[in-house]
């Protein structure tokens, strides 16, 4: 490793530099367009010198996109706000489920336990559509299809088994004698769970939660199918959006980049833990 | 709190929890789970049934009638064959290349560290959202590829519209957002071999292949093979990507079995049809799981016992 030859540092650096373009390309290209007007966009060759405008988003913000085919009402903060409302709540509830039965499965083995665990984990694993296709139809009958309430139940099947299984290890990690401990010292159960073992897995709490609300956000085929017009979240409305007619393509990338910059920046906030939620905490970062 | 002398025995009356607590801790998790069972058990039922919604006079129960017409429909095969193709491509590409910058990145400095953070931006884009980036960067009038291909001088490339290069896009988006999930448990399991096999080769001057094949590869199998069946199980499901970028098109060439389902649902309402689809589907993922978290509970363990 120590002594690698010049050829081999330039092939490593050269290598990297590719990498890093193709990853980061996407990303940075979609940005530079989302400030650009659409015949800035379309000029042959693509050119890197523009003024930068902020039509694009004033035009989104307000909801009135100017369009060839005349003016064009769209409901993409509408989209943005189902998204932060669907992934927070979705994430709230799977906490409130999650961490008393990741306890519980961490300190007592019982009847069916590892059963149940088991079952949740291997709804990540299941064709979502198997179960989202009947489900549509139980929400007519049911009267959730035009509510937050049903989507926000079904989103428990991505934050529940995340939250479940990150935060079973970080209790199992925890030594049960210092929760005897504090029992033996005439603590009621109750008070040990609140005072001793949620702070002791506080950051694997934190962590689960943070990872389920960007898997949430990045959902699309579950409110794709189950959500109706105006409770769709941004994934089903950027691609409503794409397909509506006239749509400027400055306005496409400035709703991509709406979309995106609030799971991007989680993500970057929340990395050291990433490695821990996307393997469903079998491997530790 | 009053401390008690020592050789008083600790009174252990009430220490060990009552023995419901467990089941009403894990209550609110088994009515999810139970809630998800329902439907579960209704897609089976609907796949013994013919049952389209714009016939509902016809609806009657046909045992397995689904499944054999499925067989003899040359479309079923075509969507096996196609989500085969799709999840041997994208996985194999994803292995390799994950691979090898976990390899370039494994030095832990300041500046690899930069680089395996950035990377992992594609892995926390939406993949539907992935496809409309992808999308206008391969649109034929301003798309900055289409642009690219065609100062390389191939003029007519079609991306996601043409059926000859559709597989190829959609792959290739695919790689772009899930690359860097095997690139960051690869090199998580890396960096947490132990040292001394590799410093022992390096004293005895190993070659540096050698110890790549016989060293490196065959400690790094655990999370290779579980990265591996995690991606496995995920392809071979894919929607969002597939179905952001064509909806399966051009024609039939990108109909992968729950872009598939999706469209026999709801374009031709055959919900019977649909659901016999998605329970093979779910038959494959099933086996395939079984392998996934047997290895996923071994990695589990290590992991634990080592922190």
């Amino acid at each position: 490793m120590e002594r690698s030859s010049i050829i081999e540092r330039v092939l490593r650096a050269v290598l990297l530099t590719l990498i890093v373009i193709f990853f980061l390309f996407p990303i940075v290209w979609i940005l530079l367009m989302s400030f650009q007007t659409n015949e800035q966009i379309l000029r042959i060759p693509p050119s890197l010198s523009f003024v930068p405008t902020l039509e694009n988003y004033k035009a989104l913000i307000s909801g009135h996109l100017l369009t060839s085919a005349g003016s064009l009402d769209i409901a993409f903060m509408r989209n943005l706000g189902n998204s932060v409302l669907l992934s927070t709540c979705a994430v709230v509830l799977a906490l409130i489920l999650g961490v008393p039965a990741a306890y519980a499965f961490a300190r007592f083995k019982f009847w069916l336990s590892e059963d149940i665990a088991f079952t949740l984990l291997s709804f990540r694993f299941a064709p979502p559509l198997l179960v989202l296709l009947p489900l549509s139809l139980y929400f007519q009958d049911l009267g959730l299809v035009d509510t937050y309430v049903g989507l926000i139940w079904v989103y428990q099947l991505i934050a529940l088994p995340l939250i479940l299984w990150i935060v079973r290890g970080y209790f199992e990690d925890i030594s049960p004698d210092i929760e005897n401990a504090y029992r033996i010292a005439g603590h009621s159960w109750l008070r040990t769970f609140f005072k001793i073992a949620v702070p002791l897995a506080g950051p694997g709490i934190a962590a689960a939660g943070l990872l389920s609300f960007i898997f949430c956000w990045n959902n699309f085929v579950f409110a794709l199918v189950l959500a109706s017009a105006d409770k769709q979240p941004v994934t089903v409305g950027a691609l409503a959006f794409v397909t509506a007619s006239g749509i400027q393509y400055g306005q496409v990338a400035a709703a991509i980049v709406l979309s995106v910059t609030p799971t991007l920046l989680l993500a970057l906030y929340a990395q050291r833990w990433l490695v821990e939620g996307l393997s469903l905490g079998a491997v530790k970062g | 709190m009053t401390s008690q002398p020592i050789d008083e025995p600790i009174r252990v009356v009430d220490r060990r929890p009552v023995e419901w607590l467990p089941y009403l801790l894990s209550l609110p998790a088994l009515l999810v789970c139970i809630g998800i069972l329902i439907p579960f058990v209704t897609a089976l039922y609907y796949s013994a049934l013919r049952f389209r919604l714009n016939l509902p006079a016809l609806k009657g129960f046909i045992w397995f009638g689904n499944y054999i017409n499925l067989l003899y429909d040359a479309e079923f095969w075509n969507t096996v064959s196609i989500s085969l193709r799709y999840t041997a491509l994208t996985v194999g590409v994803e292995l390799v290349f994950g691979l090898i910058i976990a390899l370039l990145l494994q030095r832990q400095t300041r500046l690899n560290n930069l680089i395996s953070v950035l990377l992992l931006l594609p892995l926390m884009t939406a993949p539907a959202i992935a496809s409309l980036m992808w999308k206008l960067m391969t649109n034929p009038n301003f798309g900055i590829l289409s642009y690219l291909v065609s100062l390389a001088g191939v003029s007519d490339f079609g991306w996601a519209s043409s059926p000859s290069t559709a597989l190829f896009t959609v792959v290739l988006v695919d790689v772009w957002v899930y690359t860097p999930f095997m690139m960051v448990l690869l090199l998580a399991g890396l960096r947490s071999l132990p040292q001394q096999p590799f410093e022992a080769a390096a004293l005895d001057g190993v070659p540096r292949l050698f110890v790549f094949f016989r060293i490196t590869l065959p400690m790094l199998s655990p999370y290779i093979i579980t990265a591996s069946l995690f991606r496995l199980l995920d392809a071979i499901q894919q929607f969002d990507i597939v179905y952001a970028m064509t909806q399966g098109g051009p024609g039939n060439t990108l109909l992968v079995f729950q872009v598939r389902a999706y469209l026999e649902f709801y374009q031709y309402t055959n919900v019977g049809k649909s659901a016999a689809l998605l329970v093979v589907l779910w038959m494959i993922t099933y086996v395939l799981s079984h392998f996934f978290i047997k290895n996923w509970l071994r990695l589990r363990e290590r992991s634990h016992a080592s922190a």
